[in-house]
């Protein structure tokens, strides 16, 4: 661009910086307004994980002795001249059996993606359910409900969660349904307290006095009037759920090897920490950016859905 | 094992009844202070327990102390200021805490301050009270605690900044210092104050993890080893004890809200 055609652009927008300010400080407000990072990141891990298997550049099982410990190509390509039978290179280095961190990372991100998905679905539908009921009918139901949710509440999770992982055998199912434990409760208090607000309302006692049937009032009325606090809840979760799962695995309760989960290949980098920081680094760094994503995405959410829940800024 | 050693076996751990009459029988046994015996050592389950405790407690209170210290103030200091770097540094501090597991932190930790620096040992709980051996652990599991009191502070403190009494006291020309700790901290308390009982609850029962990332001989390190050992009654009084100490953590917030907003009284 000229030095002309700059002029001509700031008289006609009567603004005094050179454009490409202006354009910086524009997309800077749309990365301060809108999660447009958290959402990159997200997508990219989502596409990841879905298209796993086409991504892996190894299998993420298959063991090589030579590649042992072996570094990130980058980080140490010396060492590779130092073992000429190795014949690959491993981008992110390889474990302690020799398999490809990068593969498994990838593999991990689908496993997590597919346990924290099946989970909180669950969790939602039965603890959606259950808070419409509480809320709704009140009475014995409500109480009973209630006293569920306490008594859960001061069950400690980890303990259980370990528990329950060695007594019936740690698989995918049982992760999935130990999460699904961890997620109800949270939607039965939020949306029952919604409901006790939203059943009072005049459009409600309206559709009841026009002889609407229960079920209908439920799903057409008051479900609608849940449904934002429904979706801030479940994206404020899954980041405690990845957390969660990745701590269990970590614990040994997880999905059992040899395939990959985020918080199994911390553990077993764990003994190789000296060695090999790559096994137990990289797969902290892939948690870290799934959360912390998660995380800013569910806190816009919720000043965006549900100013109720907000808290100030 | 001959069928006869595996019946008298069972008979002793009372495996022969019914699984409602076993239950039964221990919670009889639990209400008349009966815990049993740990079936790995042999011994009463309250000694093998009880020398765990003070290492839990040792850890957990730390955590919490340093925990409400960092926090607090912070959450503080990033609402009045906010905006400010401080208030950046504070906010970027939360995050991470929040984001980060915590089992990685505390290897991380062990990495760079035990095996590159060589400053503080990496696990076990040393000699006595050995504030080196603390330091790590008692860090790693302050921090996301921080984080969750330092966002709760900040968000009740900027509630209250935009209220009319402030800027009342605020015309009448009350001292910062006093204005920020005495008209606005005071009431800006409570969900801090609820928080730290379910913490400290949380604390003790949640130090699970990095009593096995840093080796340390605590209730929880001797839980998980239970469970891998099928050690059902060492199981049974952790989890009681847990349970225990967080019904008892909540009751105490409930009573503190009365002591701190005499709006609320219990009849």
């Amino acid at each position: 661009m000229t030095i002309n055609a700059m002029n001509n652009a700031d008289q006609s927008t009567t603004v005094s910086q050179p454009m490409w300010i202006s354009f910086l400080g524009g997309f800077w407000r749309v990365l301060r307004n809108y999660p447009i990072l958290p959402i990159v990141v997200l997508l990219i891990f989502f596409i990841v994980s879905v298209f796993a298997p086409l991504l892996e550049p190894r299998d993420p099982i298959q063991q090589n002795l030579r590649g042992r410990n072996a570094p990130p190509s980058w980080h140490d390509p010396g060492w590779y001249a130092d073992n000429p039978k190795l014949d690959q290179t491993y981008l992110l280095g390889a474990d302690h059996v020799g398999r490809d961190i990068l593969s498994r990372l990838i593999q991990g991100s689908r496993i997590s993606l597919m346990v924290v998905a099946i989970a909180l679905t669950t969790g939602l539908v039965a603890g959606t359910a259950l808070g419409l009921i509480g809320g709704y009918f009140g009475g014995a139901w409500d109480e009973i409900i209630m006293r569920a949710v306490d008594i859960w509440a001061a069950v400690p999770f980890l303990l259980l969660a370990i528990t329950v992982a060695v007594v019936l055998g740690a698989s995918f199912s049982v992760m999935a349904s130990l999460l699904v434990l961890l997620t109800w409760s949270g939607f039965v208090r939020n949306i029952r307290a919604e409901v006790l607000i939203i059943k009072e309302l005049d459009y409600v006692k309206i559709s009841m006095v026009a002889g609407a049937s229960t079920p209908r009032i439920l799903i057409r009325h008051v479900f609608p009037g849940v449904m934002n606090t429904m979706i801030v809840i479940t994206t404020l979760n899954v980041g405690g759920l990845i957390l969660a799962e990745a701590t269990l695995s970590f614990l040994g309760a997880g999905i059992p090897g040899p395939n990959a989960t985020w918080g199994l290949m911390i553990n077993e980098g764990r003994s190789y920490l000296s060695d090999a920081w790559w096994i137990t680094v990289f797969p902290g760094i892939a948690i870290f950016l799934v959360v912390m994503s998660m995380n800013f995405l569910g806190d816009w959410m919720r000043d965006y859905l549900d100013p109720n829940l907000r808290q100030s800024r | 094992m001959t069928p006869e050693h595996w019946d008298l076996i069972g008979k002793e751990l009372g495996l022969d009844k019914p699984v409602v009459v076993q239950y039964f029988v221990w919670m009889g046994d639990i209400l008349t202070g009966d815990f049993g015996e740990s079936l790995a050592g042999k011994q009463p389950v309250t000694k093998v327990v009880g020398e765990k405790i003070p290492a839990t407690l040792q850890l957990g209170l730390a955590g919490w102390v340093l925990a409400t210290l960092i926090g607090v103030p912070l959450g503080v200091l990033s609402a009045w200021q906010r905006g400010s770097i401080w208030d950046y540094i504070g906010r970027s501090f939360a995050l991470f805490g929040q984001a980060l597991p915590q089992f990685w932190v505390g290897i991380m930790a062990v990495l760079l301050f035990a095996v590159i620096l060589g400053w503080l040992p990496s696990g076990t709980r040393g000699e006595g009270f050995s504030i080196r051996h603390m330091a790590l652990p008692t860090i790693v599991i302050a921090w996301s605690a921080a984080a969750a009191y330092l966002r709760l502070t900040r968000s009740a403190m900027l509630e209250i900044k935009d209220s009319e009494y402030l800027k009342l006291a605020r015309a009448k020309g009350v001292s910062t210092r006093s204005l920020i700790w005495k008209h606005a901290f005071k009431n800006a308390l409570i969900s801090p104050l609820t928080y730290s009982a379910q913490l400290m609850a949380g604390l003790i029962s949640g130090v699970v993890v990095i009593e096995n990332v840093f080796a340390w001989p605590g209730l929880g390190a001797a839980a998980v080893r239970a469970i891998g050992n099928n050690d059902f009654p060492v199981m049974s009084i952790v989890v009681i004890l847990f349970t225990l100490i967080f019904v008892g953590m909540n009751f105490l917030a409930d009573l503190s809200y009365a002591f701190i907003d005499p709006r609320i009284r219990y009849n």
